[in-house]
């Protein structure tokens, strides 16, 4: 096959808000960027974020990015790398503000600031009470924050490849990143995005799971580009279950809804919450509450004729209120549960939602690996940000509203640092391999032929179900075992892979057959990672690590209070220090301590 | 519920292989868990892989599945399968190039939207806090922002399908709109100037099939009266 080149000084791979911030940075500095997307930019899957971005801007109840590093901190159960959350919570005020600049149409507040509601985890002074801090768009947060900063790129120029789907990373015999292959939806072409620096802002894998509140498109393609070229895959068994999916259709209920006033009720309309979490009851961190809504209807208090889930009720908020700051989950609620919040509570469950893990970076967007006794080393040429990065800002369990801030600060962070790069000379154009294309081709050309294989849609329904069985929001030692066997059955059966469609144009059919490569390098990781890590951690919860007086929560901090790091070769596993360590002088290291609600 | 067969009659066009379009028969037993249309074409993709369409959020927000339902456009992600007369007629959206099957060229959609200048324009050295705006100023873009660029409306305009080229359409004029209706907007002038044209804006002959097929509820041909206003109110 002929495979074109482009030059490009940088190639960012995704739209959503990481790739869409770095994006701006790059173009309005004037470097050639190409940004590639599989869908058009507005479809990503930021789009479907709801219920705010979090900024200390203290504009309804007093605030300071001070608590929001503790709250994230201890919500991350001190998984989180203190330099980078300290980084993002600073930061914070200054990327929400230049949204606002972007004309992003935030609701107000009476004397005209940008809109705040509690959320899950945020608290004021280091954990007393909740905090206002969720800067919001009523309920459409990242649709209104997606479109501004789409809106933005057009006035700033920059180059898109839309409905191009990203393939393979190039790099050379040293390990540099050299860019990307991809190919073009429309006819099936792949082409050599050869580039001084590379940004993958590809978001998660989601779609691993059977029940995912995650897009079709969200099948961690960067995760995996990156894990077959060599890059180990960080902390992949740290999966965020999402309180409130809706049941059966797994669309998501946003959290903003309890930030509300929204209450979780078992069978017996106890608001069980009270019990689990005293403090924060319904808001407090999302592992908790999926883990106490688990247990309600384990323990045979779940409601519905197969007491399968519980409900979420706001039939006490007036419906101005919930017409006004939750109009979204109105439609939703009516449209997938077919009920009408205003009249009746949400039969909602626990639904995989937010991937912790992935590309390992720092706070500045590089992606760092081990390499000669340093576990952090750059790979010259590679940046990451946004949900297929692990910066690690959220550690073990992430905080709602915090992913729509990390994409932007690690976005604009990724932006700059190359900009960086590329003003001090060190970015530059390295020559091809002559094996560039090979692996892409090779996959394309093994659809093509394969014959007798199984189909895409039984091979990726298998690996659903097994993760969805194995690796769930409780964890049992024996199914991680056998979970492990299970998915490198998968992977394997993953290899032959048949599409009947053998067109050129517009081919779905191999799309979904080359994403399913990358979702089982993902499967593959979580079910190993989590094998291994004998302790319970924020959403990694197993029956073998209980709550004892030496390991409160079932932690092990001597043993466990470092960072995974999944090689796809060979299955292997390493570890790396957790960095307990601010970035500045201004702020202690948030000491280790049990965590409670 | 129990089991149940659907049938369709779906457009079929691969121009790798077929010389034209053709109108395809085909059923799919669906699961008692599948409620909206696109369910079912996923299911149907399980069993014909060539079947192609796009998708995404499955929840109404990404705008990607957009396609003519029994003839009417909407998404097959918000369209109950219980709600529609059998055989169900799927075609791409109406007066763009069809790329493939379900799949329509939405180049033309876009360049519209974009030729609107569909961001921010405020010159002011930007303030170290947020720009302040009343809840009432703010109240002004609900029915405008949430557009999700589906082009179920611009489709289903007559006057976009005879002059795509030339008038913006209607999901184009709602985004115009969302911006002039912005008080931290300062171009309203030159995006007036942008619109007063034969074709652009007035080629809007309200007859509100935009209004109709909006799968958010939303409104263009109220926008565009009010872009009409705004043009008066200045020639005074």
């Amino acid at each position: 096959m002929n495979v074109a080149k482009r030059t490009f000084d940088a190639v960012i791979v995704g739209a959503g808000g990481a790739g869409l911030r770095a994006a701006l940075q790059l173009s309005e500095a004037g470097l050639k960027t190409a940004v590639l997307t599989k869908v058009f930019p507005t479809r990503s899957h930021t789009v479907a974020a709801q219920g705010g971005v979090a900024a200390s801007l203290g504009n309804s109840t007093e605030d300071n990015w001070h608590w929001h590093m503790y709250d994230t901190v201890k919500g991350s159960d001190w998984l989180g790398d203190q330099d980078a959350i300290e980084f993002m919570c600073k930061k914070a005020n200054e990327v929400v503000i230049e949204l606002e600049h972007y004309g992003m149409p935030f609701d107000r507040t009476d004397n005209g600031k940008i809109y705040q509601r509690p959320f899950g985890g945020h608290s004021m002074n280091y954990g007393q009470a909740p905090v206002m801090r969720s800067c919001a768009a009523a309920d459409r947060t990242g649709h209104a924050m997606l479109h501004a900063l789409y809106q933005r790129n057009v006035r700033a120029n920059t180059q898109f490849f839309v409905e191009w789907m990203a393939l393979d990373l190039i790099r050379n015999a040293d390990g540099d990143v050299l860019g990307v292959t991809a190919m073009e939806m429309e006819t099936g072409e792949v082409s050599i995005f050869h580039s001084k620096a590379t940004i993958f802002a590809t978001g998660g894998a989601g779609r691993i799971y059977y029940s995912s509140t995650n897009a079709f498109i969200n099948t961690g393609d960067g995760v995996g580009m990156a894990a077959r070229a060599g890059i180990p895959l960080e902390d992949m068994e740290f999966w965020q279950f999402h309180p409130t999916g809706v049941a059966g259709a797994g669309v998501l209920i946003t959290e903003g809804v309890r930030g509300e006033g929204g209450i979780l009720r078992n069978a017996s309309g106890e608001r069980f919450m009270e019990r689990y979490a005293p403090n924060l009851k319904d808001l407090a961190s999302r592992d908790v509450v999926s883990r106490s809504m688990v247990t309600e209807i384990n323990e045979g208090r779940g409601c519905g004729p197969d007491k399968d889930h519980v409900l979420l009720d706001i039939t006490h908020l007036s419906p101005e209120t919930i017409m006004k700051r939750l109009p979204g989950i109105r439609e939703i609620a009516i449209q997938f549960a077919g009920v009408d919040p205003i009249k009746a509570p949400i039969p909602v469950v626990p639904t995989c939602h937010y991937q912790m893990g992935g590309i390992p970076t720092n706070y500045k967007g590089q992606v760092v690996v081990p390499k000669d006794g340093n576990p952090n080393a750059p790979v010259q040429g590679f940046y990451a940000a946004g949900e297929c990065a692990c910066a690690s800002v959220h550690g073990a369990n992430r905080l709602g509203t915090n992913s729509l801030l990390d994409l932007l600060v690690f976005g604009k962070s990724a932006g700059e640092t190359v900009v960086e790069d590329f003003k001090a000379g060190n970015l530059s154009l390295k020559p091809l391999p002559a094996d560039a294309a090979d692996a892409s081709l090779a996959r394309i050309a093994r659809l093509d032929s394969q014959t007798g294989g199984e189909s895409v849609f039984d091979v990726g329904l298998e690996m659903r179900r097994t993760m969805q069985k194995h690796a769930g929001v409780f964890r049992f030692d024996a199914l991680l075992r056998e979970g492990v066997t299970k998915i490198a059955a998968v992977a394997e059966r993953a290899k032959r892979t048949e599409i009947k469609d053998k067109s050129k144009v517009w081919n779905v059919a191999r799309m979904e057959a080359l994403e399913l490569d990358n979702l089982i390098e993902v499967a593959r990781a979580t079910m190993v990672s989590a094998e291994a890590r004998k302790e319970s951690r924020g959403a990694h919860v197993r029956d073998d690590a209980p709550d004892t007086a030496e390991n409160p929560n079932g932690r092990d901090d001597k043993n466990w209070l470092k960072h995974t790091l999944w090689y796809s070769e060979g299955n292997r596993l390493d570890y790396k220090p957790v960095n307990l360590k601010p970035l500045s002088d201004d702020v202690e290291p948030i000491a280790l301590a049990k965590r409670t609600y | 519920m129990t089991k149940r067969t659907v049938q369709f009659k779906i457009y079929r066009y691969d121009p790798d292989k077929d010389e034209k379009p053709y109108m395809q028969d085909i059923s799919v037993e669906l699961e008692p868990s599948d409620k909206k249309l696109l369910d079912a074409l996923v299911r149907l993709r399980a069993k014909d892989d060539s079947m192609s369409f796009r998708r995404s959020c499955r929840e109404g927000v990404c705008g990607s599945d957009a396609m003519n339902i029994n003839g009417k456009n909407g998404l097959a992600c918000l369209t109950d399968i219980d709600s529609l007369a059998q055989p169900i007629t799927l075609r791409p959206l109406p007066g763009l190039p069809v790329i493939r099957d379900l799949i329509v060229d939405m180049t033309q959609f876009f360049k519209q939207y974009h030729s609107i200048k569909p961001y921010l324009v405020n010159n002011d050295p930007p303030p170290e806090r947020e720009r302040l705006q009343s809840p009432e100023e703010r109240e002004e873009l609900n029915g405008l922002y949430e557009c999700i660029l589906c082009a179920c409306c611009s489709t289903s305009c007559p006057s976009f399908w005879w002059n795509p080229d030339k008038f913006v359409g209607p999901a184009g004029l709602l985004a115009a709109y969302r911006f002039l209706a912005d008080t931290r907007d300062q171009d309203t002038n030159a995006r007036l100037d942008n619109l007063e044209d034969p074709y652009r804006l007035f080629r809007c002959h309200s007859i509100m099939n935009c209004v109709d097929v909006c799968p958010k509820g939303l409104n263009p041909t109220r926008a565009i009266g009010k872009i009409k206003d705004m043009m008066v109110r200045r020639a005074i």
